[in-house]
């Protein structure tokens, strides 16, 4: 919670006012009991009804100010509440598009959601309460104490006893129960977990006749759920029962006290009846301070979620090697330097020593198996991930010396494994590429990438609306739309990873075909696991294990290279002599 | 927080009380702790009351009583204490309870929903239904019950109490304090709008997070962050302000009904002092204006409360409501009371006159007819889109055809039950799913008292073995949901054990090699090849090499089967198959 706490900065003459004004207003309060004595004291006991009128209008009065301090404490902390978490809301965006792709990952698109929304949001509603009670309640709890002891100091001893076993009481109890409702939640997310998994899998459960055996799981973890959050809700439950048996018992001592008091002729009846109303002011805002520590643990526990993304480091660290620079590459040359790649400091290298040079408008492909570092070698082109040792260069110079990313990232045109569109119209999604594209750029892009036919066969053609995820379009027809999109900036370097997964043999062919005959002739990289769609190539790359095992042309590789071979036999077994 | 503002429909109250039904002995003994807990706190001020009126002054004080009801209130101070706690126990049991039985029914059902259901609803909602929603919906029921009841029995005995001590003044209270709910509805009715522009806000944020997360890639391939960001503060911005009159606004309640209350108490004070003062303490003593002050702020903070709890407990009930809509839900049509049992199936596969369609106005497959033969291999291609899973939903009886008839070995599978007929068909989908727990239990899945001999087995024959013992914890290493840290093809390679564990007599594979490295693939194909022996096997497959072994080949576009044949014969015919085949064969050759 602390680490937040600078989002508050900004709002600091707020964060103080607050508190301030709900101070003065409990101040007002706290008098109250002094105006009832004098009331039963002297206006009764000399039955002097104007007296008593009079201090019932100061009473009043006391009330209305109190009103006044309390509607400007409100409004105070409501505006620093509000603008901390509009601030920890924008220091969470900006920070999740920094995150590397191993990060956002590891998080999940959910939990990322859901810190963004529900946990700031508590912070927030924590906060606001925070300002508006931390400072009233102690004040009031140790403004009466002081009251009372200007009362009767004797009767007031009473406090001093009070006081510390309540706190030992609440504190005891929170501190024992806040590890509980963390236990809680962990049960919860299990729960959640089962519940999501078992929806995912649905088709899978039921092909394997499992329902039972899910149901049989279910229930066991819901159980355990049921079981802690009862044992738990019996142990916070104590709070309040305890707390009103010392605050009852404290006002049958003060009452006896003070009985004392007048006996000797200390003290008259309307001061008894001060001191009781200071225990019971006492007892009330206890009572507020209990229900609000829990929503502080609560929000505590949000705060750590929040912090933790906050914590995570940046994927990037800006060039701090050789003369930064600023312009874009001019060439498409792509040269590898003994480069090595682990993307965490203790596994293993997901590349190593790699070196290859592609001339400009030369096409790569690269082949290998699953985790054979495919994705991770073409990742660090566009500079998704920086280098463990060894240097990546476009245009003969290193891609750590760009001062911006983007500006090395705009010339490059990259289409993700997986087909991910934005909610928008086609056009919207495909000037992401480039947002000053003209008509002619857009369809020229979509006619490489055969998805003329998608857009006509659209009624409002290239603003046709694509959903969210754009789930109202087929697989393969994503997959063409995307690499239209990076078609659009007609990049020096296009990087095809696995893109053509999901289109038909024929597609992919034509596709190829057209990449070709492109008019700026971009130095094209396919990753592929078909021998097929990378045995034009003019270089291809064999990888196995994150290491270079071979690099050559297709011929070239079939003489010499065992591996790409048995690939290339798995595909093609059946057409004997076509090897040529 | 918007809790969903919509009210609850009809009859959800009486659904919630008959999950009460259960628990019927500890709702009335919780009604009854309740009744003497407030009786006794009630109690208490009168009490303490009667001690001030012991104390006069200066040696005039009776000790004798004092002592005496001191010891007597001690005695209703820890009786009420413990009241309030075995109450708080009882409601503890009640709401976590229907909150279990809730989730478990819940959880029950979606096990017997259509696939037509699942796949029309999105995971995050109905799972957010029975997480989220049962949780704010227990917690709105113990709050209730809590409260409500305590509430309500609070104002009800103040009021006799406070009739009780001094008609006039209880007047003044009962006549002051309805101003207090009045300005708490005025406030909430002039705030309901704030906050549903500020929910709708908040909307419109999360929806651009969504996509800006969870297409962190493309964002970043395109550099779109600084654009992204734009919005999103263009958006935070506009949240900033409403949040902050809406949570301003509504922040007056407190305040203001403080106020009244500060009325409530000024005006006890007045009348009570003036009584006394005019009538010599006769209608009134001072331990009694005491209590009776103590009463003035005891009363005005259940009403307080109660509209807060109303509100809770009508969003509870709203809750309730949506968890009820998926338990509502239609269950797939249970087995036919004769239904067969399908035991070891020759595997004689065949669709008479199929037609099938995910909504009614848009037709898909049409009067499809096939006739497999036992063990024999049949592969599916086609373009994209072109119904080839639709099939196999319709073989595991995912889905059911609208017209016409799947048989195996002569029997329609309707007349079958699903498990027999599910257990029969074994499985390897597009979408590999994995449960979370150990690679051990996922390659079990299927029969979970496999030994372990039988569970290194089969992942050697799916090749996952080597993979797998490369793991820290080997076939103990616990996976996280979806399958964790695996790479997609490990991920497929364990789905592929799963089944390598007892081979069903039929297969179905829906491109499951389609992201394993080809040479994986290569091995794999081997291992299926002997477990395919004998065995009725249909295959989807975008890559013509994995299917041209196939003894019937079904291409199918938009939905029907355009042809059927084995790879020679289609190619004789010079057909879609033919110019699928040489779009190959082409670039093979180029």
């Amino acid at each position: 919670m602390r680490k937040l706490l600078r989002f508050l900065k900004p709002y600091r003459i707020e964060a103080c006012l607050g508190p301030f004004f709900k101070m003065l207003e409990a101040l007002f309060e706290l008098f109250i009991p002094l105006v009832v004595a004098d009331i039963i004291d002297v206006g009764i006991a000399t039955g002097d009804s104007i007296y008593i009128i009079k201090r019932c209008v100061i009473m009043v009065l006391l009330g209305v100010i109190g009103l006044l301090c309390s509607v400007t404490a409100q409004y105070f902390s409501a505006k620093a509440a509000v603008g901390m978490t509009t601030g920890i809301r924008h220091a969470l965006f900006a920070h999740i598009g920094k995150l590397s792709h191993t990060n956002t990952d590891r998080f999940g698109t959910a939990t990322l959601l859901s810190r963004t929304t529900t946990d700031v949001n508590q912070i927030g509603t924590t906060v606001n309460l925070v300002l508006r009670l931390f400072l009233r309640s102690p004040f009031i709890v140790f403004g009466a104490m002081i009251m009372a002891f200007t009362v009767s100091p004797k009767a007031a001893l009473t406090f001093t006893v009070t006081i510390p076993a309540l706190s030992v009481v609440i504190f005891g109890i929170m501190l024992i129960s806040i590890p509980l409702f963390r236990r809680v939640q962990a049960k919860l997310d299990r729960v959640l977990g089962l519940t999501r998994e078992n929806l995912s899998g649905a088709r899978v459960v039921r092909a394997f006749v499992r329902e039972n055996e899910s149901v049989q799981e279910f229930t066991a973890a819901n159980s355990e759920l049921t079981r802690l959050q009862r044992f738990t809700g019996r142990f916070s439950a104590l709070l309040n029962p305890l707390t009103y048996v010392i605050i009852n018992l404290s006002i049958l001592a003060i009452v006896y006290l003070g009985g004392v008091q007048v006996n000797i002729g200390n003290l008259e009846t309307g001061d008894v009846i001060a001191l009781y109303n200071y225990m019971s002011q006492i007892l009330v805002e206890l009572i507020k301070l209990a229900n609000f520590i829990i929503l502080i643990t609560k929000a505590c526990a949000c705060a750590t979620r929040v912090n933790e993304i906050l914590e995570t480091p940046e994927g990037m660290k800006k060039s701090d090697i050789l003369e930064p620079k600023k312009q874009a590459p001019k060439s498409g040359k792509v040269e590898f330097k003994n480069v090595s790649l682990s993307y965490h400091k203790n596994s293993d290298n997901a590349l190593s020593d790699i070196s290859f040079t592609a001339p400009d408008g030369s096409t790569v492909g690269i082949i290998g198996g699953t985790g054979s570092g495919k994705s991770s070698l073409v990742n660090l082109i566009p500079r998704f991930y920086d280098v463990t040792s060894g240097s990546v260069l476009i245009d003969n110079t290193d891609v750590r010396t760009y001062t911006d990313t983007n500006t090395l990232r705009n010339t490059i045109g990259i289409v993700p494994q997986k087909a991910e569109l934005f909610a928008g119209t086609i056009r919207e999604n495909l000037l992401m590429g480039n947002e000053f594209a003209d008509n002619d750029a857009i369809f020229e892009a979509l006619r490489v990438a055969q998805a003329l036919n998608i857009v006509e066969q659209k009624e409002d053609r290239l603003d046709h609306v694509i959903e969210q995820g754009g789930r109202n379009l087929s697989g393969g027809q994503r997959q063409r739309l995307t690499i239209a999109r990076a078609l659009v900036r007609r990049p020096k370097i296009l990087i095809l990873d696995d893109s053509a997964s999901a289109l038909d043999l024929a597609t992919d062919a034509a596709l190829r075909h057209a990449l070709t005959e492109l008019p700026y002739h971009p130095t094209t990289f396919i990753v592929s696991q078909r021998a097929a769609s990378v045995m034009h190539a003019d270089l291809i790359l064999v990888l196995e294990d994150g290491e270079l095992i071979d690099q050559g042309t297709h011929k070239e590789l079939l003489s010499r290279c065992a591996i790409y071979r048995e690939i290339y036999d798995s595909q093609f077994k059946n057409e004997g002599g076509d090897r040529a | 927080m918007s809790k969903s503002k919509t009210r609850a429909p009809r009859g959800t109250l009486r659904r919630v009380l008959s999950y009460l039904r259960g628990y019927r002995l500890y709702l009335i003994l919780s009604l009854i702790l309740a009744l003497s807990s407030v009786a006794l706190t009630l109690l208490l001020p009168v009490l303490i009351g009667n001690i001030i009126d012991c104390i006069v002054g200066k040696n005039d004080v009776n000790f004798d009583t004092v002592t005496q009801i001191i010891a007597q209130s001690a005695i209703v101070i820890a009786a009420t204490a413990l009241f309030q706690w075995l109450m708080n126990v009882c409601n503890n049991k009640m709401a976590f309870g229907i909150a279990r039985n809730i989730r478990n029914d819940a959880f029950r059902h979606l096990q017997k929903v259509p696939f037509s259901y699942l796949d029309s609803h999105k995971t995050g909602d109905i799972v957010s239904r029975l997480i989220t929603d049962v949780d704010q919906f227990s917690d709105g029921l113990l709050l209730g019950l809590t409260q409500l009841f305590s509430g309500i029995l609070t104002i009800v005995g103040t009021i006799a109490f406070m009739l009780w001590i001094h008609p006039g003044i209880t007047l003044v209270v009962v006549l002051i304090t309805p101003v207090s709910l009045f300005v708490a509805a005025f406030i909430a009715r002039r705030t309901y709008r704030m906050f549903k522009l500020q929910s709708e806000i908040r909307g419109k944020q999360t929806a651009l997070m969504e996509e800006a997360i969870g297409s962190h890639d493309v964002v970043a391939a395109f550099s779109q962050e600084d654009k992204m960001l734009e919005r999103f503060d263009d958006l935070n911005g506009k949240l900033q302000k409403a949040s902050l009159q809406a949570t301003f606004f509504s922040s007056l309640t407190n305040p203001s009904t403080r106020f009244v209350n500060s009325l409530v108490y000024t005006g006890v004070a007045l009348t009570g002092a003036l009584s006394i003062a005019s009538s010599g303490g006769v209608s009134l003593t001072v331990g009694g204006l005491s209590a009776f002050l103590a009463y003035a702020n005891q009363y005005a903070k259940p009403f307080n409360e109660i509209s807060g709890v109303v509100t809770e407990f009508q969003s509870a009930l709203a809750c309730a409501a949506r968890i009820f809509e998926v338990l509502d839900s239609d269950v797939e049509k249970s087995d036919i009371s004769e239904a067969k049992i399908l035991s070891s199936p020759a595997g004689a596969v065949a669709f008479k006159e199929v037609s099938f369609a995910y909504s009614p106005d848009r037709p898909l497959i049409q009067n499809m007819n096939l006739t497999v033969a036992p063990g024999e291999r049949v592969a599916i291609v086609g373009p994209t889109g072109c119904g080839k899973t639709t099939v196999i939903n319709l073989l595991m009886r995912f889905y059911d055809v609208d017209a016409g008839a799947i048989l195996i070995d002569g029997t329609d599978i309707r007349d079958m039950t699903r498990e027999s007929l599910r257990r029969s068909l074994g499985m390897v989908l597009q979408d590999t799913w994995l449960k979370s727990g150990s690679i051990r239990d996922n390659i079990a899945f299927g029969k979970p008292n496999a030994t372990d001999e039988e569970i290194t087995a089969a992942a050697k024959a799916a090749h996952a073995h080597s993979f797998i013992k490369r793991l820290p914890q080997g076939y103990e290493t616990i996976l996280g949901e979806d399958g964790g840290l695996l790479s997609q093809g490990q991920k497929q390679l364990l789905c592929i054990a799963r089944l390598m564990l007892s081979p069903p007599p039929m297969l179905i594979l829906d491109e499951a090699t389609s992201s394993i490295d080809t040479r994986t693939e290569l091995r794999i194909q081997k291992a299926f090849s002997t477990l395919m022996q004998g065995r009725t096997t249909f295959v989807v497959a975008h890559r013509l090499s994995t299917v041209q072994e196939a003894d019937t080949i079904l291409v199918m576009k938009d939905g029907n089967v355009i042809e059927q044949g084995n790879h020679k014969t289609l190619l004789a015919k010079d057909g879609f198959y033919a110019e699928l085949y040489r779009s190959q064969f082409e670039i093979v050759t180029k």
